[in-house]
């Protein structure tokens, strides 16, 4: 199982969509669960027909996408715990309120034990630009959901106007907030197009409102 | 220029804000804005003199508002549509106190609760009223994440200057989307606010603030004072983007995220030698009338593109004073209209002013 939290609009979502593909590319039997509870809008559930299509099995709440602004999880988000044949990844809402909807699922989690949980950062977000900003909010998630952190993703990003050289402005921050949490730096990400050789390249998923 | 951070539309009004100086916020969440009340949640607490409440409702934030804008300190509130609703009576009040403040509107679909989804269908709340009595708002409609930034530190600029409410009007897709943004330098009001109610220190008489003028000559007075004020605002700060009509025969009026997809459209058209261009309202009250009567003595027609049932069209009939056709291009209720919605309608406007087949 692979947990996907972090601060809202880090990345989270994307990175998930593509590590679910990725994952089916191997031919492995996977599900991918979208437990936003926080934003009802730019989810995992948005890619379900390419998802879908590629044998990824969604499981997401009844209501997202119908413009019923209720975040109730569904009882098939279950078998991400109970069903170990499938691998499970996990996208989960931003910062702390996201992290919540974890709960219940946490002590399957902590009996199976055997999980990675990703903390994705983009330090160009407002509220996590320094390291230390981005420690509080990783401390915040874990005090809300009781799981820790296993590894880190440097998804740092401006959207369109992103280039490697800004990608790379932010590896110093990086390094400094792995040294102060003791955790492996699992990837550095760059959309597919930029993406330099020690970059992981990612497909953005599609938003309809971008021109 | 400062370096550049990815924010939402609601984060950067957030953020702005509070360079602009408001240490104030009231508010109440409602999708799709939630995000700038959080924010603000986070951010002011931690600021000196910060005020953060979430008050038990959008009528108690919006009376909040009135009262730290008779203060004369920078103070804001923030909803979409149904608690904007909710908003006015209050809006109406501050209007009439002649206060300075800034009010938020992240559109989404009505009437009614409606839905989550973007829309304009505010447009006539905004410029027309909403509440009782002669009032205007300022209002600007920002059309990329930099615009709610930047247009939100001149909001506060104008309702100080003008001492009036300003609004920004912006809708679901603005809010939400994320774009690269140069913050505004942080920057404090330097208007001195003599009429404010800050105690008088025994050296000066009382600063009233009120709304209530039960003798109709008084009331009177204060509405021809005010429409003064708003005939300078009018003369003064009309704000808009004209956009390849140099050579334009068509022109399409279009204001946020309408007007990005109408630019889009336009590119398409143009490569097929449709000279069309666009008028892009940045200021919606004061309307761009006279940039749109100038176009209509050098256009055929008029489209405009809205996410409404059709509201600010009767701003552009008027503003061209009926002498060139104008038509609707619209979806409403959280839909927007596309690139070849645009094109197909400014075509069909193309065949009956010339004639022809599409």
């Amino acid at each position: 199982m692979t947990l996907f939290c972090g601060h809202y609009g880090s990345g989270k979502t994307n990175l998930a969509v593509n590590y679910a593909l990725s994952l089916r590319q191997k031919g492995i039997e996977v599900s991918l669960a979208d437990l936003d509870i926080v934003n009802p809008y730019f989810r995992s559930k948005d890619s379900t027909a390419e998802l879908e299509a590629a044998g990824v099995r969604v499981i997401a709440l009844p209501f997202a996408n119908s413009s019923v602004d209720l975040p109730s999880l569904p009882s098939s988000a279950y078998s991400l715990v109970q069903d170990r044949s499938r691998y499970a990844v996990l996208d989960i809402g931003g910062d702390d309120r996201g992290a919540y909807a974890l709960g219940r699922f946490v002590p399957y989690i902590l009996e199976e034990n055997d999980f990675e949980m990703l903390y994705v950062v983009n330090f160009y977000r407002p509220l996590t630009t320094t390291a230390e900003e981005a420690f509080e909010v990783l401390r915040e998630i874990e005090g809300a959901c009781g799981l820790t952190f296993t590894g880190i993703v440097n998804n740092s990003n401006l959207g369109a106007e992103t280039t490697v050289e800004i990608i790379e402005k932010t590896c110093g921050k990086a390094q400094r907030l792995c040294e102060m949490t003791g955790l492996p730096l699992v990837a550095v990400t760059a959309e597919k197009s930029i993406a330099g050789p020690d970059m992981v390249p990612v497909v953005l998923q599609k938003r309809p409102f971008e021109n | 220029m400062a370096e550049k951070v990815l924010m939402k539309g609601n984060e950067a009004i957030a953020e702005a804000a509070l360079r602009a100086g408001c240490l104030h916020y009231f508010g109440y969440p409602i999708t799709p804005q939630t995000e700038l009340t959080a924010y603000m949640a986070k951010r002011l607490p931690k600021m000196e003199g910060g005020v953060f409440l979430q008050a038990e409702s959008e009528i108690s934030a919006i009376n909040m508002v009135y009262g730290v804008a008779s203060t004369g300190k920078r103070v804001m509130t923030s909803s979409s549509s149904p608690g904007v609703s909710l908003k006015q009576e209050g809006i109406s009040y501050i209007a009439g106190s002649d206060l300075p403040a800034v009010i938020v509107n992240v559109q989404r679909g009505g009437p009614g609760l409606g839905g989550i989804q973007p829309s304009q269908s505010d447009y006539f709340q905004a410029t027309k009223g909403g509440g009782h009595g002669d009032y205007h708002l300022i209002v600007l409609t920002p059309s990329s994440v930099q615009e709610m930034a930047d247009l939100t530190s001149l909001a506060f600029d104008l309702a100080d200057k003008y001492r009036c409410p300003a609004m920004l009007l912006a809708d679901g897709t603005m809010g939400q989307m994320m774009e690269p943004v140069a913050l505004p330098e942080p920057h404090k009001s330097i208007i001195e606010k003599p009429w404010a109610v800050t105690g008088t220190q025994m050296k000066r008489e009382h600063n009233i603030i009120n709304s209530l003028y039960l003798q109709p000559e008084i009331l009177e007075k204060t509405n021809f004072d005010r429409f003064e004020r708003y005939r300078q605002i009018e003369e003064n700060e009309v704000r808009y983007e004209s956009y390849l009509m140099d050579d334009a025969e068509y022109c399409i009026v279009a204001f946020g995220i309408a007007a990005r997809v109408a630019k889009n459209a336009i590119t398409m058209m143009r490569k097929y030698g449709l000279k069309v261009g666009l008028i892009r309202p940045i200021t919606v009250w004061p309307f761009p009338k006279k940039a749109i009567k100038d176009a209509a003595d050098k256009v055929k027609g008029f489209v405009s593109v809205e996410l409404s049932m059709g509201q600010m069209i009767e701003d552009v009939r008027l503003a061209e004073e009926c002498k060139r056709p104008v038509v609707l291009c619209n979806r409403a209720g959280g839909m927007i209209p596309g690139v070849d919605q645009i094109i197909a309608v400014t075509k069909d406007l193309v065949c009956s002013v010339e004639g022809g087949a599409r």
